[in-house]
């Protein structure tokens, strides 16, 4: 239970840490930061590989979740890389 | 045993590094001139994270290895494929994918021997977010490819709709309901019952909102992803996890704010009322006469015009009018014309939309104002051009106080000295507002679709 306050204490820090980080974003920037932020959120995967496997159901569960975390975490770093590519000030 | 506490302590240590690197990105991610930098750095962490991970691993290496290839494939063939105008609904399929993972994984720990009710709580909480997550990102991503025409007021919709309110009663049931814990999987009925009501919700949340309340409907489902990551990361005691999500979830949840204000509304107003309902009808209709031009006349106004502002709107982004703008705009420079755009935070189906457009066809981004940067020199403005935007440059919201979109911040085109309006025929935008802008003294009406419109113009300017 120790444990739970301590990471729950981690989870609010970061959360006021986070807003306090992009309280000011310019619109320009809008769609590439919410681009970005669901390529983190692809961090799943880390809890996918962290799944155990007792069986064929949670083998197919760990599957899915990890190949779903993949297309979130590589679709999202590329697409945000390629939208960044583009703005450009002349 | 003492070699696995050690790689443990190991791994704990990459896991701040790379928190630390997450934290570093996202901040550079939200500076003009860093961004990409910090999109490596964010795309490294990740790298880290996930290869630390794989030094203690139970499952099979070639289960794992079939994942993250074919995933990684899948992802990097949409990303490279897509067209920037199908952005919007490619995020939040995106979205929806990292919602479904969380799902998973909290299904997979469910099924685990032994949990405590605090990790049977966590598990609901996370299987509730990550679904709702899931299956709302894909009605988005439906809705803003127009593959899903139902809205508001069809009959499906309020059956879904009617499942979303279920769902809460039922997550707080199956919280209290430490009894599962220990009957599943082999009694699973409660809980697949659970499952599918979740995925319901998700889809009975996003179905009755609207186009023009998707951007607010995106930022928000951005947040609960990381939400749910996080969650997942209490679960399996992952501080990484936590991190990163928690950093999702702040992100996305300040562009909801900062949508929301935009339109001068509540959350709760745009989620669970909408415009429809929200009691008045358009008040007091300021007909007139609209008083049409041709694209010569609009030629000859804009070839003596020594300041044009361009304000589009979702419109351009059907007629993919983008790049004949850029032209236009190049060539009125050309001419001596100072040409700026003014850009609504709402304006289009996500946050910064129209901003993404204009990049791809490769206009300045200094070029691009906000309405307060615009809004008080509008009438040194000799034309200000409408393109397919309606509710953002509605008058009433500045003059009209019974009007339901009143007090929203707009740009004031009608201080400008001509304002050209583009649009395909007089109906109204989203909010279903009589625009008196279209009736003004000085508004004229270019009818028509908008990338032919310009189009006729960039054609004149260069005869």
């Amino acid at each position: 239970m120790e444990m739970y306050v301590l990471l729950g204490f981690v989870l609010l820090l970061s959360i006021f840490l986070g807003l306090e980080l992009i309280s000011k974003v310019p619109s320009t920037l809008h769609t590439p930061l919410m681009s970005g932020a669901n390529a983190i959120s692809g961090i799943a995967l880390v809890g996918a590989l962290m799944l155990s496997s007792a069986g064929q159901m949670q083998d197919i569960l760990a599957f899915g979740a990890i190949l779903f975390a993949s297309i979130n975490v590589f679709g999202g770093y590329l697409v945000t890389n390629r939208m960044l590519s583009m703005f450009k000030k002349k | 045993m003492e070699n696995l506490a050690n790689i443990q302590v190991i791994q704990n240590m990459i896991y701040i590094i790379s928190s630390v690197m997450f934290i570093l990105g996202i901040k550079m991610l939200g500076k003009e001139a860093t961004a990409v930098k910090g999109n490596y750095l964010s795309a490294l962490a990740m790298f880290f994270a996930v290869a630390i991970t794989c030094l203690s691993l139970e499952i099979d290496i070639k289960i794992i290895l079939t994942g993250v290839l074919l995933g990684g494939l899948i992802g990097s063939l949409i990303a490279v494929k897509v067209k920037m105008t199908a952005i919007p609904e490619m995020v939040a399929l995106f979205n929806g994918f990292g919602g479904l993972a969380t799902f998973l994984i909290a299904w997979s720990q469910f099924n685990e021997p032994d949990n405590s009710m605090f990790q049977h709580v966590l598990v609901m909480l996370t299987i509730y977010i990550g679904g709702i997550t899931f299956s709302g990102s894909l009605i988005a991503y439906g809705k803003l490819s127009e593959k899903l025409k139902l809205g508001k007021g069809s009959m499906i919709t309020n059956v879904f709709i009617s499942f979303f309110y279920l769902s809460m009663p039922a997550l707080i049931y199956v919280m209290i309901e430490p009894s599962l814990a220990g009957l599943v999987p082999q009694v699973p009925s409660y809980f697949v019952i659970f499952l599918v009501l979740t995925l319901m919700a998700g889809i009975g949340f996003v179905m009755p909102i609207g186009g023009g309340d998707m951007p607010v409907v995106i930022s928000l489902l951005n947040s609960l992803s990381g939400i749910a990551a996080a969650f997942a990361g209490l679960l399996l005691l992952n501080n990484v996890l936590i991190v990163a999500g928690s950093l999702v979830g702040a992100s996305g949840l300040i562009l909801t704010i900062i949508m929301a204000k935009a339109m001068n509304r509540t959350i709760t107003n745009i989620l669970f009322v909408g415009y429809a309902s929200s009691g008045h009808a358009a008040s007091s209709e300021e007909q007139g006469e609209v008083k049409p031009i041709t694209s010569d006349d609009a030629y000859l106004i804009l070839e003596n015009a020594s300041s044009v502002l361009v304000v589009p709107g979702y419109g351009m982004a059907v007629a993919q009018a983008q790049h004949v703008v850029r032209e236009m705009g190049e060539l009125l420079e050309e001419n001596g014309t100072e040409v700026k755009y003014g850009i609504h935070p709402v304006a289009g189906r996500m946050p910064g939309h129209m901003n993404v457009l204009l990049a791809e066809a490769n206009v300045s981004y200094d070029l691009l104002a906000e309405p307060e940067d615009v809004n008080p020199s509008m009438d040194t403005i000799d034309v200000a051009i409408v393109i397919g935007a309606n509710d953002v440059v509605n008058p009433s919201a500045t003059e009209e106080e019974g009007s339901p979109i009143y007090g929203m911040p707009i740009i004031e085109v009608h201080n400008a000295k001509t304002v050209f309006v583009l649009k395909r025929s007089m109906s109204s935008g989203f909010a279903g507002v009589q625009n008196p802008l279209f009736f003004r003294e000085n508004t004229r009406m270019l009818f028509g679709d908008a990338k032919e419109s310009i189009g006729q113009v960039v054609a004149e300017f260069k005869d």
